[in-house]
């Protein structure tokens, strides 16, 4: 009992630090910045919710953000509607059509007698002067923001056909002065908070396929360890920790092994793990530099770079083992592979003319397109339904994320004030 | 959320009350408890610590001992002819003190990819490593690994920064 009740008033202390540090704005904000949009963009009307003022922020105000954010639509000036239209009121097309809007969102938002809110829309194409169907939601006032995202991947999906990705997650990591944090935020740059932070560097973060654990590097030993870190219950674990360097994981898409490059043989050398770190087996037996792994979207090839032919390109192999095919060949330079969901195209990292640029190959054509015009690019991700590919690079010597159409042609800018972002990890779709 | 895992923080530091906790690596917080490890063997060399007279000779700005960086080339891992003389002693210090360890980091400028930048530096630490082999040091004596560019001595992108960095660096136990 005397150690208790020693040891009970440090444990407040501690439990009393800790619940400062977290309340206190523990990740930065990330602000995003359109640098460059789409061609044609479709003209959208996101009318505000009737009665969306009783929640803490506007729905109508974020769905039209997210859309626009994804360089397919404008959002149109909405002006001082009398009476204020919701999803239930006979649609004046023509008054639409000479708004210029191709779409319409309507809805309402009510308060419930148990506190929580109930949030009604509907989206209309007001070309084809036709209802393309809504969805009530009920949520609580913490669930604005989630909720206005899931009503933009509603709209993405009715117009484009494709899904959106507005209710994904990133991950990426904060260096500020010695601080490293492994954080996590919302894809619009919201609601971030720090997964872990440490004196020593933090790097390659990759989410499991469900969206459940993220695996990344860390330096805290003194040496790169791979470790798998859940964000449901907070624990992580070692998943290699070998003699040597431990790097470079990559999951499985089935999510029960790991890729990842090991030097415990000599050498860097590809190996795969049970993500628990058991089951260890080499993979590739080569004097070169193997690192870099990424699983094909069928779990059928790994795509790693090696510099086996002399500089370091991309290549493939089967997981079962086998022999490596090259897969880039122009220029001296090419690492990082990624490749599309849908598995044809491979995202990387050229190097030209000195410049490290971002770049994209298609696997059935074999062109090559780079990305951006930037110089110092590094770690390409793309978001789940392969529209964007996030990135990392350094704009006046500061280290900030770089969002970028598929087509080159849209682009964002993800920064936080007195820090540098880096290693960029677009999440997975959450069922 | 964040409150709540917290609280259970709270709640499970004070059901440990009784019972030491165990301490979390230095300098890293995470968010919750319990982080472990197992079914991994141990990394990182570990020995007896450094006596004084070790220390001293290791320390002499007189010695070669007291140097541990050796220097490259851009995009290049092997050791140049003029620190095979430092490799030579720190070799035979390894031989002559068969309870000492060594760690050798690898780092390499900040140019391209990171992940790409650790193989570079497990490839100059590597050299190192080899060569100290050869020259008498045992296996398990000596351990490299890479930082890749993610530890600079120099900051900054000039060709002055860079050569800085390019770098092996030697560490005895209680040195790293």
């Amino acid at each position: 009992m005397e150690f208790a009740r020693g040891i009970m008033p440090a444990l407040y202390l501690l439990c009393a630090m800790l619940l400062a540090l977290v309340a206190a704005p523990a990740a930065a904000q990330l602000t995003i910045e359109i640098t460059g949009a789409g061609e044609k963009r479709l003209p959208v009307a996101i009318v505000p919710l009737a009665g969306e003022g009783a929640l803490p922020a506007s729905i109508s105000s974020i769905v039209r953000a997210d859309l626009e954010r994804s360089g397919v639509f404008r959002g149109i000036e909405i002006p001082l509607l009398q009476p204020h239209p919701t999803e239930t009121s006979r649609v004046d097309y023509a008054e639409w059509r000479a708004r210029l809007a191709d779409a319409l969102v309507l809805g309402s938002v009510a308060a419930r007698p148990d506190g929580k809110f109930e949030v009604r829309f509907r989206l209309f194409d007001v070309v084809k002067q036709a209802a393309m169907g809504g969805v009530a939601y009920t949520l609580t006032r913490e669930q604005v923001r989630a909720t206005a995202h899931r009503i933009a991947d509603y709209v993405y999906e009715k117009l484009t056909g494709e899904k959106g990705v507005f209710s994904t997650k990133i991950a990426f990591v904060v260096k500020r002065g010695a601080i490293y944090e492994l954080q996590i935020a919302d894809a619009d740059g919201e609601n971030g908070f720090f997964v872990l932070r440490s004196n020593e560097p933090i790097l390659s973060p990759v989410w499991s396929p469900d969206g459940s654990q993220l695996a990344y590097v860390s330096f805290e030993q003194k040496k790169p360890i791979v470790y798998v870190h859940s964000l449901r219950d907070g624990r992580r674990r070692v998943a290699a920790n070998f003699k040597g360097s431990n790097s470079a994981p990559a999951w499985s898409p089935d999510g029960n092994t790991l890729a990842v490059s090991l030097s415990r043989e000599g050498g860097s050398q590809l190996f795969l793990l049970n993500p628990d770190g058991s089951n260890v087996r080499r993979l590739t037996r080569s004097s070169a530099i193997d690192t870099e792994p990424r699983f094909s979207p069928d779990g059928q090839f790994l795509y790693f770079t090696s510099d086996r032919g002399g500089t370091p390109q991309v290549y493939r192999m089967p997981v079962a083992g086998g022999g490596a095919q090259r897969v880039t060949f122009e220029g001296s330079y090419n690492v990082s592979p990624r490749l599309s969901p849908d598995g044809r195209r491979l995202a990387f990292i050229h190097r030209n003319n000195d410049r490290y640029q971002a770049a994209l190959l298609d696997l059935e054509t074999r062109q090559m397109q780079i990305l951006t015009d930037s110089a110092r690019d590094e770690s390409p991700s793309f978001a789940p339904n392969g529209r964007m590919i996030l990135l990392a690079t350094v704009i006046g010597g500061r280290g900030v994320l770089s969002a970028v159409s598929a087509d080159g042609r849209v682009k964002q800018r993800l920064s936080v004030t007195a820090g540098d972002v880096r290693e960029p990890a677009w999440g997975p779709f959450i069922q | 959320m964040r409150v709540f895992w917290i609280a259970v923080l709270c709640a499970l530091l004070a059901a440990c009350a009784g019972t030491p906790t165990e301490q979390s690596p230095a300098g890293v917080e995470d968010r919750k408890p319990g982080a472990e490890a197992r079914g991994v063997e141990a990394g990182g060399p570990s020995g007896a610590e450094l006596t004084a007279a070790q220390r001293a000779a290791l320390t002499d700005p007189a010695s070669p001992l007291s140097k541990r960086s050796i220097f490259y080339d851009f995009d290049k891992y092997d050791v140049k002819p003029e620190y095979r003389p430092l490799v030579e002693a720190h070799a035979k210090f390894l031989r002559e003190n068969a309870g000492m360890k060594m760690l050798i980091q690898g780092n390499t400028d900040d140019r391209g990819s990171r992940e790409y930048n650790i193989a570079l530096g497990q490839r100059r630490s590597d050299g190192v490593k080899r060569m100290l082999l050869l020259l008498g040091a045992r296996e398990d004596q000596v351990e490299s690994v890479s930082l890749g560019e993610e530890k600079p001595r120099a900051p900054g992108s000039t060709e002055e920064a860079w050569a800085q960095n390019r770098r092996s660096d030697m560490l005895y136990q209680g040195e790293y």
